[in-house]
């Protein structure tokens, strides 16, 4: 990694490795889609949009700031207790989300309960922390957690945005697909309100990924 | 700077990650506190009415809309759960007693006697919602609370002025299982309640979630569907239930306002 290249830049303008931290998450590099990470919590909060919406701006919250603050003292962190360092860090931001959450949004705290917490055991947020941050200026680092957030964020929402459409006919609680209990023609598919049709989902954006990408495929 | 990795250094620096760490946590958890409690204060009230059919689960209210539904058909009392009486309207505020507050409060509250349902301590006064319309009284909401699997389970339980026959229920704040006995608060599943009875012929408390499926409210009146995968969670249920209803509860209220003893 360069980092001279990255101090040397500034402002709004995104040098080739600031681009590469924060676009390739989104795609060709997606946490979710290529490696794989913070499967259970997309498994969990996928059944309704808002929920997927909410639980995103807290994972790109968190691995933005965690990143920042890991990356500011990286190089002044003993390397014995570098993780628990990290993981204080990362459960005091996600401590603070869920009590902002309670104050401004409560009952869809409620619902989504232990998820937020969850965050803290986020794969996605540890794995960048150690794995980016640790080694990189926080620029840098700040534009991979947003890549990665946003990464993990455009899957969840798409797999929320399949259930809630066909699972209850709804897009945002607004109803699209007038259900046939309400006098309508859809009839609703209720494997999408379980949790293995999230699996499914994900399977399938892997899946069709690596088709359009063949170069994301392992060699045996 | 001092070598990063003598212990020293270590145990400084832990010390100072702690120190920070816990004074954003603790701002963020002070400063945010009275919003959060007034949150909580809102969706319980809400939940009252969605007990009683006035709300929808999960519908969206502020508190002006909650406010504006209270002043219109609730009056909100104080019952005083030894002896069954109400508390004069004029010697206390209803909407302002906290319940739970009263009840952790040795001043306020008693201990309960021993019961199935795991209940230490029951508050002297208890709050009751009557559901007015056209000047009748056409509910009476009660709260209920126990411990379920994981944590305490509150609720709010709506009966017909025969104090018996259940209008409607909410569990809205629970720790149960996700997915198993979390289903407690489905509407779906609240919504078998409805029509049920409370009480036998003889006045016992019978209301029970049952293994399995019940017959419907006409002919199985005192049985509720179990959920599969939460025994638990259904028999904490049957058992706080069963308490508020109980001469524990809220039973001696009950049975003075359906003697018509109630002034």
């Amino acid at each position: 990694m360069s980092t001279a290249s990255a101090a040397r830049s500034g402002g709004w303008r995104l040098d080739t490795h600031e681009r590469a931290a924060l676009f390739d998450p989104l795609l060709v590099n997606n946490p979710i889609g290529v490696q794989v990470l913070g499967i259970c919590s997309a498994l969990a909060v996928t059944t309704r949009l808002d929920k997927a919406l909410v639980l995103s701006i807290g994972v790109v919250l968190v691995t933005v700031l965690a990143n920042l603050a890991v990356s500011l003292i990286r190089e002044r962190v003993p390397t014995s207790i570098r993780i628990i360092v990290m993981l204080a860090i990362i459960a005091s931001l996600v401590i603070v989300f869920d009590q902002v959450l309670k104050a401004t949004m409560y009952e869809l705290s409620l619902e989504l309960s232990v998820f937020v917490g969850l965050i803290i055991t986020n794969c996605i947020v540890m794995g960048r922390a150690e794995g980016f941050a640790m080694n990189n200026p926080p620029r840098l680092s700040m534009l991979d957690g947003l890549g990665n957030g946003l990464g993990y964020a455009v899957v969840l929402i798409l797999v929320a945005f399949a259930r809630e459409l066909l699972g209850a006919g709804k897009v945002f609680g607004l109803t699209v697909l007038p259900l046939v209990k309400d006098g309508g023609w859809y009839m609703p598919n209720g494997l999408m309100l379980l949790a293995p049709s999230a699996l499914f989902i994900i399977a399938g954006l892997i899946w069709a990924l690596r088709t359009w990408k063949p170069q994301l495929q392992e060699k045996d | 700077m001092a070598n990063i990795n003598s212990t020293r250094y270590t145990i400084l620096f832990a010390t100072t990650v702690c120190v920070i760490c816990a004074a954003l946590v603790a701002t963020a958890a002070v400063s945010l506190k009275p919003a959060q409690v007034a949150n909580a204060r809102l969706y319980m009230e809400k939940n009252v009415l969605v007990a009683a059919g006035l709300a929808e689960h999960g519908q969206a209210m502020t508190v002006p809309e909650v406010q504006a539904v209270f002043d219109r058909a609730i009056q909100a009392r104080l019952v005083d759960l030894a002896t069954g009486e109400l508390v004069p309207a004029d010697k206390a505020d209803a909407r302002r007693y906290d319940q739970r507050a009263a009840r952790n409060d040795p001043a306020t509250s008693r201990a309960a006697p021993t019961n199935a349902a795991g209940i230490r301590r029951v508050p002297n006064l208890g709050t009751v919602y009557f559901i007015m319309k056209d000047g009748q009284v056409e509910q009476v909401v009660v709260p209920v609370e126990g411990p379920g699997m994981w944590g305490a389970i509150y609720g709010f339980l709506s009966l017909a002025p025969d104090t018996n026959t259940v209008r409607g229920l909410t569990y809205y704040e629970h720790k149960e299982t996700p997915g198993l006995g979390a289903e407690i608060s489905t509407p779906s599943w609240l919504d078998l309640w409805r029509g049920r009875k409370g009480y036998d012929d003889k006045g016992e408390v019978a209301i029970k979630v049952i293994k399995g499926p019940a017959g419907k409210p006409e002919v199985d009146p005192h049985h509720i569907d179990g959920l599969s995968g939460a025994t638990v969670t259904g028999n904490a249920v049957t058992r706080l239930m069963q308490f508020w209803l109980s001469q524990d509860g809220y039973g001696k209220f009950l049975q003075r306002y359906r003697e018509g003893a109630t002034s």
